[in-house]
This record gives C-alpha cells, structure tokens and sequence, in this order.
C-alpha cells in the first residue's frame, strides 16, 4: 500500500475527504499516470524499432513526420500519425467471422498485458500494488494474454488466422514452463515472490545480482521471454511467409493496432521483468564507488529505464539478424532443451543451499 | 451487508450463471469460455477468503495452461454438440437422483450449520477473523506442505509423474512407415554433404559454349 506523499496532503485536506476515497483516489492516479508512461514509451518503442532496423538494414527508416514542423528530430511524431491513421480506418467485420468474440479478443490480449503493470516496483518504495504475491500474479496474468490470440484467430473464421491460433497455443504453454521453472530458481535466491523484496535481495553491488548466480536460467528467461511475445525470431505466429498474417489477418483500424499495443507492451514488461528479476531492477551497478557522480550511484527509475531500454535493444537486433525458427524446432527448443536445463540448474541451486554458497545460503535448509 | 459481502454475493451470481453458461451452451468454444469465466470468478471468491496462493494458482494453471490446451482441441475437432445430445432424453431420469442427493448434502450443511439461529444464513456461521496485512498466504502453505505434509506431497507428486509417464507411453505409437526428423542429424550436417563443388574448365569465347564445361 502506498502512502500518499506530502504534496498531494494538503490537497486532500483541503477537499476534506474522508481516507478511503483518498486512498481510492491516490492509487486510480498512479494507476493512470503509469498507465499513460508506458502507452507513451510504447508509442516510441514502435519508432525505435523502424529506426533500428532501418540503420541495421542500412536504410534510414521514418523520417519525415514533425513535431509542430520543427527542424530537428525528424520522423519523431510517425507514432502519432500512425495512431491517427488507424483511428479513422474501418474496423472490417468478415462475413463469416464470430462478432462478439472477434471485437473481444483484441481487448483480451492488451488487458492482461496493461494489468500485469500494477505490481511493478519503479523505484525505491513505489509500486501501484505492492502485492505479497507479485511475481505469482504476473505468471498468471502473462498466461490469459494469450486467449486473445487464440480467439483472434478462431473467431476470424479463416484458415490462415486459425492456424496462427493454433501456434500460439502450443507456443506459449511450452515456453511459460520454462519461464516459471527459470523464476522459480529466482524464488529460490530470493526467499521471496515480492518483487520488491527481490530486487533488495540483489543489493550490495553488480556481484550480487542475480544473473551472476542464474545466468542459465538468465538466459533462457530472456529467450522465452521473446517466445512467450510472439517476436522475432520466434514469430511463428505471425509467419507472413507461410500464413499471411496469422491470426490478425482479417483485423484493421484500431483493433489491429490493440494487437500491436498488446505485443510491444509485452516486450517492455519482459524488458522490465528480466532487469527486475536477474539485473537488480532500479539498483546501481556502481552503488560501491563513491568517486562517481550520484546519479550514477543512487538507484532509482533510471537505472530500471536504462536497463529495459537495453533488453528493448535486444529485441529490436535479434528481429533484424536472425532468421525465423522453424516451427518444429520451436517445440523442440522449448520442451526439450529449456525445461530439462532450467530443472538442472534448480538441482544446482539445492545442492549449492546445502553447503550454504552464495545467495542460497538465504534459503533454511537442514 | 460489508463491501466484502457485497463483493462475494456478485462474484457468486457470476459463477453460477457461467457454470451454467459450461453446460448450457450450444457451441463448445463458447462452452470453454464459460468454464474461463467461472474459474476466474472462483478465483476472485477465493482472493475475499484471504486465499491469494490458492487464487492466483487456479488462474495460472487452469486458466493459464489446461484451459487454453482445452480451447485447442475444442477449436480443433469439430464437435457436433446436437448429435451428442440426441439420446439426453433416454439417460436424464438417471441425472435427477443424483441431482437429488447432491441438493440434499449441500441442504444438509447447511441445515446443521446454521440450525438454532435464523436459517440459511450466512452471518450464522462466524467469519474467521482477518489475518493482518502482513499475513502471507503462500509462506504460510508452503510451511505446511513441506513439513507436516511432506509425505502426502512427495506421494501426490510421485502419482502425477506416473500419470505424465503413462500418458507418453499409452500415446507413442511406433507404426511402420513413419517419417520423423533428426534433428541432430540436420544440425550436424555439413555444407560438403549437400553441394558438391565442381571444377570446371575455362571456355574459351569462340570454342562451342553449348557442349564444353557442362560435364
């Protein structure tokens, strides 16, 4: 629960409301402005992404659209135009499509992927809903988003969009395994699922942090990470070489772009839980060497932005350099190597609590 | 009647209406999503309980990954639901007994639970008291699951692995004629297995270019 912060007090008093709706009313506006950051860094993930792989691809990308017609940062409004374009284009019902399930399913993937925002820690004592059971709740949010998918391409009434619809499913539920196995060796370090309590687990320094100990399962989180978002070079999903578009083939206007709203929401809270989980969330890699100015020591928001920007990097340079997996072979790095891994080093990690090595000493065993 | 009353009466219509909604529904998909629905709602009644592990697992798990796998092969065969509906007229007076018996347990409990204050009341069954905000759940599970009942847990546990083992088994069907990949195989492969490189001799511009340097 947060406490509501000394600048906002005199307001409330001065209003004289009673301390429900004042807590009522303090969490709807965090809730609300974090929801607005992340539509907005959302907004310029898409941008980041043209202008990435335009320079990798050694092409230059949007750059055309201005802000109020100012000289500099050229293409720097092209997600405002492009939300205004989808928002006049028609939302085409197909003839043989479901109605009901067709309209809901685009909500179905961005809700959950929204929703799962409330318990992140952004700095030091802030989270919109300091949940005890925070990293529980993710797992279970991260797994409906894919309904909407699954729906998407059912309710479209197209073979295309079905078999999207089928990889999804069979996608998601083998890499989630691997990712739950990855974070239960993070409970494990840890002793805790708050995810506050686990980024101050890793405190002390770059050595503390978790990915030292895990980098395995570092690894394959991340990896799974890019799976469990339908990404490059796991896109399968979407296959525009072998089924068109997948399971948005027959979406348009804004109920196309929800999808799109839901998967780069995706990547940034991946982003955000891979930093939060195996790089120490808002904490300083630099937090030892007091020479340093402060802002490269204190921890705070910008160590967690930097962080999520640089796994933000990643996903935008895997999508540009590798090729698509072949669906097979999906499966078979899912099932077959992930999990059999991440169980292996959950045995290490044991065996290590044993003798009392590392962060595992945290754990009572005998 | 509290907000938490209040909160717990909507979430139970809810549930009844789509467990309803489960058996009532003519298409199967639609049947699926009911069942989403209603676990969801179980999951939120279980949340007012102070239930959260509970709650959020049944989301995970059920909602989560054997839902979605149901929703798969739902999706997948298509299921005619009037022709498995053809015969309920001959079986349904075999469904009311049981019916019957199942109205009378559930009446039963509550009839001995709130007999001598007013009855079918909930408020004659004393609420536990709420555990402080620091109370957790899941630490307080985990506690009991792995000391007082290890040996249930590690039975249980033993039972699924068989169960998973079984299923592999009972479905691995070797039959001749079948054509698998391996993957070893096509990862090991080497790029002198599949082109072979050619010498060929250099033409000369004048000389026949049709019949020379194709060997």
């Amino acid at each position: 629960m947060n406490a509501i912060p000394a600048f906002v007090q005199p307001l409330f008093n001065f209003l004289n409301l009673p301390e429900w709706l004042q807590f009522v009313l303090w969490t709807a506006a965090t809730a609300v402005a974090m929801f607005l950051a992340i539509i907005i860094f959302m907004a310029f993930l898409t941008l980041a992404e043209r202008r990435v792989i335009g320079s990798m691809q050694a092409r230059i990308g949007p750059n055309r659209i201005k802000v109020f017609g100012l000289p500099f940062f050229r293409g720097l409004a092209q997600p405002f135009a492009d939300v205004i374009k989808l928002m006049f284009k028609e939302i085409i019902l197909p003839t043989g499509a479901n109605k009901f399930l067709f309209i809901l399913a685009p909500l179905l993937t961005a809700i959950p992927a929204l929703a799962t925002w409330a318990v992140m820690p952004f700095w030091p004592g802030f989270t919109v809903a300091d949940v005890d059971a925070g990293l529980l709740y993710i797992l279970a949010l991260t797994s409906t988003g894919v309904y909407g998918v699954i729906l998407a391409g059912w309710s479209s009434n197209s073979k295309y969009a079905f078999l999207g619809a089928m990889r999804a499913a069979a996608q998601v539920v083998a890499y989630e395994i691997a990712m739950g196995f990855a974070l239960v060796g993070v409970v494990m370090a840890t002793g805790s699922l708050n995810l506050g309590d686990i980024i101050e687990a890793q405190r002390g320094g770059i050595h503390h942090w978790l990915f030292v100990w895990l980098f395995p399962l570092f690894i394959i989180y991340f990896i799974s990470g890019i799976a469990e978002t339908n990404r490059a070079p796991f896109d399968v999903v979407e296959g525009e070489s072998e089924i068109v578009a997948g399971f948005h083939v027959d979406y348009s206007g804004m109920a196309f772009a929800l999808f799109f709203v839901a998967e780069y929401i995706n990547m940034i809270l991946i982003s955000a839980l891979t930093s939060i989980f195996f790089l120490g969330g808002w904490l300083s890699p630099f937090a030892e060497m007091q020479s340093l100015p402060a802002i490269l020591t204190t921890s705070g928001l910008h160590w967690l932005v930097f962080k999520i920007c640089f796994f933000l990097f990643c996903f935008l340079w895997f999508r540009a350099t590798f090729p698509r997996y072949r669906y097979d072979q999906i499966m078979r790095l899912g099932w077959k190597v992930f999990i059999p891994l991440t169980l292996v080093w959950i045995t290490v990690e044991a065996v290590l609590a044993i003798f009392r090595i590392g962060p595992f000493a945290r754990l009572m065993v005998g | 009647m509290s907000f938490t009353q209040i909160l717990f009466y909507f979430f139970s219509i809810v549930l009844v209406i789509s467990a309803t909604g489960v058996i009532t529904a003519r298409n199967p998909v639609y049947s699926a999503l009911w069942l989403v629905l209603s676990f969801f709602n179980s999951a939120i009644i279980w949340m007012l309980m102070e239930a959260e592990f509970l709650a959020i697992v049944l989301v995970l798990v059920y909602v989560g990954a054997v839902m979605v796998l149901f929703l798969f092969v739902v999706m997948m065969l298509d299921i005619k639901v009037e022709e498995l509906r053809a015969g309920i007229t001959k079986y349904a007076w075999l469904g009311l007994p049981v019916a019957l018996v199942v109205i009378g347990e559930i009446g039963s409990v509550v009839w001995v639970k709130s007999s001598g204050s007013a009855p079918l009341g909930l408020s004659s069954v004393a609420s536990p008291a709420a555990y402080a905000l620091d109370y957790s759940n899941t630490k307080a599970l985990g506690q009991l699951l792995y000391t007082e009942y290890l040996y249930p847990l590690q039975l249980a546990a033993s039972i699924l692995l068989i169960a998973i083992v079984v299923a592999i088994v009972l479905t691995m069907r070797k039959r001749p004629g079948q054509k698998l990949q391996d993957i070893s195989a096509q990862v090991a492969v080497k790029a002198s297995d599949r082109v072979r490189i050619v010498k060929v001799a250099a033409v000369q511009p004048d000389a026949d270019q049709q019949v020379e340097g194709q060997s």
